[in-house]
């Protein structure tokens, strides 16, 4: 392992370590903000001082603060959707590639008119009849962005399930649970991992649009995508605090996508050799 | 060309079948709501009298079968009912905002498209070379950059620090149409950002698989001039994949345009799309993602005739 991230190329290695800063920043934030991220510490919009770094947002609360607590609530829930979104389309993919059949046949077709929409308007419906609570855009992006994951592990599994050593599992009489985690799943690993890296990043921008069209997390919990959208007027005023959430965003999905493009050659180049 | 337009029909046909199935998932997530939409929408606060006078208003008070194809044959006729927070018909103010919605798409296409294509065949030509490598990494770059992330920095420089556009695009009707164009043009500049990457990476895809085909080695073993294989050989089978290209991209600039409209106040689909949304007005949500949807699926049905029509073999798939 240590040897292989050694061996990564320059923009790789930026990545990783500017996703370990997120991490950290995300898993320690009650310890490095000065304040917490509901409190309101001073006037609206203050400017840039030594005691509030970055100044104040709309209701005087320490912009620095909520960029920390930011990290680890917008990182958290698009991470947590995307490993429901990753257990509800593995499983059923998997399900699909052994079961075949019109098991298949149904859950493709379903999977084929979600998709046939764009996520966003699909989302926005949802969102209309479910209402706009951090549990219902969890599950409504996650059932979403399944179809993906779907089309991906079902075809990955294709391959594997006519390989003679899961036939020869199912004539030991092997549970199907057992077959999908002992002997589909291990061989369909590389390229799960390489989309789950291309899913966060969907989901991230994806829910921080919700967030800034006022849709997704919703106040007083600190998001970056709703705190761009607060503080969007101070941008008028020729100020760029509006502009350090919507980075902090871009940073993260920059890095992800730099390790991605490297995972991708790599499990390439392990497939072709 | 009788098969041509069988195959067209069948795939018009497979998009309507798509809509239809679209607007059945959405009655059945209705009937799914815990409880009922309209307690959702009063509040708990509202008496059971308030609550039944509004469930008869907006027709929940028939069984769900009825109701779903009483909205079906609106849709179809034309009418697409009231909106529930302005009780005014849907009909009546959906289609300036369809029709600003669509200028602004068209003025972005027009800039993206003629760009994307310039500098993604520059940059297969030349693959490999600096320009390539610098494009292929800021593409990479700002296809990770959300949407509303582009347009406050346009909004930053272009119209706050050197004051060249206005920062709000409140077009009306009664605008003339070049000073509708300069309003529009910072939002549709946003896009065009948003699109250009996708866009060029997928026509550098496309002009390079075509270029590594043996019939252009051919042309260039025979000694032809490198701009005569480019406009002889190479372009008359281009025209494919590089319309598919456009209409995949048109179809993802749907999307973009819901939150560009809402950073610049651009009255269009896509910001009432989204003011409905958060009043859970269902009948004008329901209207705007068909409309929405039904572009979407257009736009990929175009690619898919496009390609068919370009490569006779997909004609008779065997």
């Amino acid at each position: 392992m240590g040897k292989l991230i050694l061996g990564a190329p320059l923009s790789a290695k930026i990545g990783l370590v500017i996703i370990l800063g997120y991490v950290f920043t995300a898993v320690f934030a009650p310890w490095i903000a000065p304040y917490s991220e509901t409190a309101i510490v001073g006037s609206s919009y203050e400017l840039w001082t030594e005691q509030f770094i970055f100044g104040t947002d709309n209701i005087g609360r320490d912009m620095l603060s909520r960029l920390i607590f930011g990290a680890r609530n917008t990182i958290g829930i698009a991470f947590a959707t995307v490993i429901i979104a990753f257990l509800i389309g593995g499983v059923t993919g998997m399900l699909a590639a052994i079961l075949g059949g019109w098991y298949d046949m149904a859950i493709s077709r379903l999977v084929d008119i979600l998709m046939a929409v764009p996520s966003l308007i699909f989302a926005l419906l949802l969102l209309t009849i479910f209402g706009t609570s951090v549990l219902s855009l969890i599950l409504i992006i996650a059932v979403l962005d399944s179809t993906r994951v779907f089309r991906i592990s079902r075809s990955a599994a294709m391959n594997v399930v006519v390989m003679e050593f899961v036939e020869a599992a199912r004539l030991r009489g092997e549970g199907m649970w057992w077959v999908i985690r002992k002997e589909v799943l291990p061989n369909i690993m590389a390229p799960l991992l390489a989309e789950f890296g291309l899913r966060f990043c969907f989901v991230f921008l994806f829910i921080a649009a919700l967030s800034f069209l006022g849709l997704g997390i919703q106040p007083p919990t600190a998001d970056w995508g709703s705190m761009v959208r607060e503080n969007a007027p101070l941008i008028n005023y020729n100020d760029i605090t509006p502009l350090l959430p919507a980075a902090a965003i871009a940073g993260l999905t920059v890095a992800v996508n730099f390790v991605v493009d490297w995972m991708l050659h790599l499990s390439s180049g392990l497939r072709s050799d | 060309m009788s098969s041509l337009t069988k195959v067209i029909l069948q795939r018009l046909g497979l998009g309507v079948l798509t809509l239809f199935a679209v607007s059945l998932i959405i009655a059945f997530a209705v009937e799914l709501l815990p409880g009922d939409i309209t307690q959702a929408m009063l509040g708990q606060s509202a008496t059971p009298e308030t609550v039944a006078a509004f469930r008869a208003e907006i027709g929940l008070d028939r069984p769900a079968h009825i109701r779903y194809l009483q909205w079906l044959k609106g849709m179809l006729t034309g009418d697409m009912g009231r909106s529930l927070a302005s009780k005014r018909e849907i009909t009546e103010f959906i289609g300036t905002r369809l029709s600003n919605t669509l200028f602004l798409g068209g003025v972005a296409a027009a800039i993206a498209v003629p760009l994307a294509l310039f500098l993604g065949l520059l940059a297969a030509l030349y693959r490999n070379s600096i320009y390539d490598r610098i494009v292929n990494l800021t593409t990479l770059t700002s296809i990770s950059f959300p949407e509303f992330f582009v347009a406050y920095i346009l909004i930053l420089f272009l119209s706050v620090k050197s004051g060249i556009f206005p920062g709000i695009s409140n077009v009306s009707t009664d605008l003339a149409f070049g000073d509708k164009l300069f309003r529009t043009l910072l939002p549709a500049l946003t896009l065009t950002l948003v699109v250009l990457a996708h866009m060029l990476r997928m026509t550098r895809a496309a002009i390079i698989n075509l270029l590594s085909s043996p019939y252009i080695e051919m042309a260039h073993l025979k000694g032809t001039r490198p701009f005569r294989v480019i406009t002889h050989h190479a372009l008359p089978n281009a025209w494919g994949p590089i319309v598919n290209v456009i209409a995949l991209n048109l179809a993802y600039l749907v999307v973009g345009v819901v939150v560009v409209e809402v950073v610049f106040v651009y009255p269009g689909l896509g910001q009432l799309l989204v003011d409905s949304v958060s009043k859970r007005d269902l009948p004008v949500v329901q209207a705007c993602a068909m409309i929405f949807a039904a572009v979407y699926i257009l736009l990929n049905l175009l690619s898919d005739i496009v390609s068919i029509v370009s490569n006779p073999r997909l004609l008779h798939p065997r």
